[in-house]
């Protein structure tokens, strides 16, 4: 299935078709992975409008790296099982370079649901809805976005949803409707298993992340890119300003010559000892 | 109004850090009037739950069911949920963590609350509720206003001071707490708990000293292990140092890795990427030794050594020995 799925997915026409063919007929995975479209990790922050505003000059959008990581696992399972990925982001139109290259590492489809994520609740709830119209046997995103570090949306979405929620997850196998995770816990790791649908927030080693080949990118030109529109949510939060940690003073440097003296700073001077 | 404040437990005691959510909740439920409520999970001495009076809880919580042996979110959010309905409680504090964070999320989805993780000071209650956290991996701060009428918020370590004897009256009431489950909340099967051997954990740790590339190799480390030892320090270390399987993956620290607070982070031979920079920026204070003197880290160093980490780590041990 997957060899005449690929023989036919340059075809714009014939993959709405074979995509319900895919569905329907195989006992496959249905995944959805949520990325978010976030700074690079080596950008600098700052602020305009007051500071209300992240100042995007110059800034270059990555998919969240974590994401990632569930982008590649996600990647991965689907070309073993069969089924379908699809790809979700809940943001404007600024991400869908992001999104085209989601479909060019291996997602089938994307959805954009169109509204300015406001907070971890709404997003959630946008991804939930999305869900809840598609029921997906796996939901899979990073441990957390790198622009909020919440790590909250996993869990809101698995309750949204009624279903178990883990995270960091580190390994994922799958046997049928079995899943066996491997994830961090507070100085160690546990491995669990539980069935299937899940909602998954990823780290690595998961999966290696994956670099989009020349026929993915073609391929992901005509790949379906669905874009909603949000449903309606109560403002539980509005964002009031940013700002910017304090200075750090210059570095106190002390001579190799007379290292032993850092240990006296450290307990005298800095009272860290 | 009342303060719902969730501690994590670790072989019977009250985790360091939750001592410090304590405090935090207690402030906030002192700022407006209210009780500071605690709730308990699993097997704890009720002596070491009434110390949780002395940083300013009036009450203790405490679930136990042999159900409850492993971290579940599912299981720990209802009973969150059913202690923050009983109480009556407003606002819900919870330590940063992988499981406070699935516990507040899971918990706000059921309440329909806001949300805030990486809260980083006491919020502002006069007027509007107002919270300032942790943003872009700890390169800013972002200040925000909660409308919802229950208000969840994971507190960062390392927030506010603690005063062990905040109260002097000293002990808190032990209540039980046997909460209702659902049938999904036990639907996992835990096969394996795989404990790393390091002592101390990182993300508990107070002083933190960690290897880089510098360090030149995985047989080199037993100098950093010695001066980590000597302080009562955890041991952490850089992404390609991980990368590299020089060191296991649970000590890689950054903005990929674990995210660290310690009082005191010393770093060996590590240059200071802006990615690692994100995992370490909580520390209080900063030392960096490193044979480069361009090493970026300098310029985030509060002390900084530029000289060989193998001649300078051992008289730093030896030093460090004296002192206690």
């Amino acid at each position: 299935m997957l060899a005449y799925y690929l023989s036919f997915s340059v075809n714009c026409m014939d993959k709405v078709i074979l995509r319900s063919i895919t569905i329907h007929n195989c006992i496959t995975m249905k995944i959805l992975v949520c990325i978010t479209n976030v700074p690079d990790t080596t950008a600098k922050i700052a602020f305009t409008d007051n500071d209300t505003k992240l100042n995007k000059n110059g800034i270059q959008y990555i998919i969240g790296p974590y994401d990632d990581y569930a982008l590649a696992r996600g990647v991965e399972i689907k070309e073993q099982s069969g089924g379908t990925l699809t790809v979700l982001h809940v943001g404007g139109a600024e991400a869908d370079p992001q999104i085209r290259k989601a479909l060019a590492i291996g997602a089938d489809d994307a959805i954009r649901v169109n509204a300015e994520p406001l907070d971890s609740y709404y997003a959630a709830l946008q991804i939930a809805q999305v869900a809840k119209q598609n029921s997906y046997d796996l939901i899979l995103m990073g441990r957390e976005s790198i622009d909020y570090n919440s790590g909250v949306v996993h869990g809101l979405v698995g309750e949204m949803l009624g279903i178990p929620s883990y995270s960091p997850v580190m390994k994922l196998d799958l046997d049928g409707n079995q899943a066996t995770i491997t994830r961090e816990i507070d100085g160690g790791n546990e491995i669990l298993k539980v069935s299937l649908p899940l909602v998954l927030g990823c780290q690595e080693p998961i999966a290696e992340w994956k670099i989009p080949n020349m026929r993915g990118i073609m391929t992901a030109r005509t790949k379906p890119l669905n874009v909603v529109e949000p449903v309606a949510s109560e403002i539980l939060t509005t964002p009031e300003k940013y700002t910017l940690p304090a200075p750090k003073g210059a570095c106190r440097m002390i001579p190799a010559s007379e290292a032993e003296t850092l240990i006296r700073l450290l307990k005298t001077e800095a009272k860290v000892l | 109004m009342s303060v719902l404040i969730y501690i994590e437990l670790e072989n019977g005691s009250i985790k360091k850090t939750s001592l410090e959510t304590i405090a935090y909740g207690a402030k906030v439920a002192e700022k407006n009037g209210g009780k500071a409520i605690v709730l308990a999970i699993g097997n704890a001495d009720a002596s070491e739950l009434e110390k949780a009076g002395r940083y300013g809880a009036a009450k203790v919580l405490h679930a136990t069911d042999q159900r409850l042996e492993h971290e579940n979110s599912m299981a720990y959010a209802d009973i969150l949920v059913q202690a923050v309905q009983q109480e009556e409680s407003k606002v819900v504090i919870l330590p940063k963590s992988g499981l406070g964070d699935a516990m507040a999320a899971r918990a706000a989805a059921r309440l329909k609350a806001a949300v805030v993780s990486g809260v980083t000071q006491l919020p502002e209650t006069d007027g509007v509720f107002t919270v300032t956290r942790s943003v872009f991996s700890g390169k800013a701060f972002a200040t925000t206003q909660i409308h919802s009428e229950i208000k969840i918020l994971v507190v960062k370590k390392n927030v506010i001071e603690v005063d062990e004897n905040a109260v002097a009256t000293g002990n808190a009431e032990i209540v039980p707490f046997s909460p209702a489950f659902r049938g999904e909340d036990f639907k996992a099967t835990v096969i394996q708990v795989e404990k790393t051997n390091t002592e101390l954990s990182l993300t508990e740790a107070d002083i933190i000293v960690s290897g880089g590339r510098g360090m030149k190799g995985p047989e080199n480390w037993q100098p950093l292990v010695d001066f980590a030892h000597a302080l009562g320090a955890a041991t952490g270390c850089s992404k390609p140092v991980s990368d590299l399987d020089w060191r296991p993956h649970h000590e890689h620290i950054g903005q990929t890795g674990i995210k660290v607070a310690p009082n005191l982070y010393i770093a060996c031979g590590i240059s200071g990427a802006i990615q690692h920079l994100a995992g370490v920026n909580g520390s209080k204070c900063i030392v960096v030794i490193n044979k480069d003197p361009e090493a970026p880290f300098f310029k985030a160093a509060d002390y900084g050594i530029v000289g060989d980490i193998f001649e300078i780590l051992p008289r730093l041990t030896e030093a460090a020995k004296k002192l206690k």
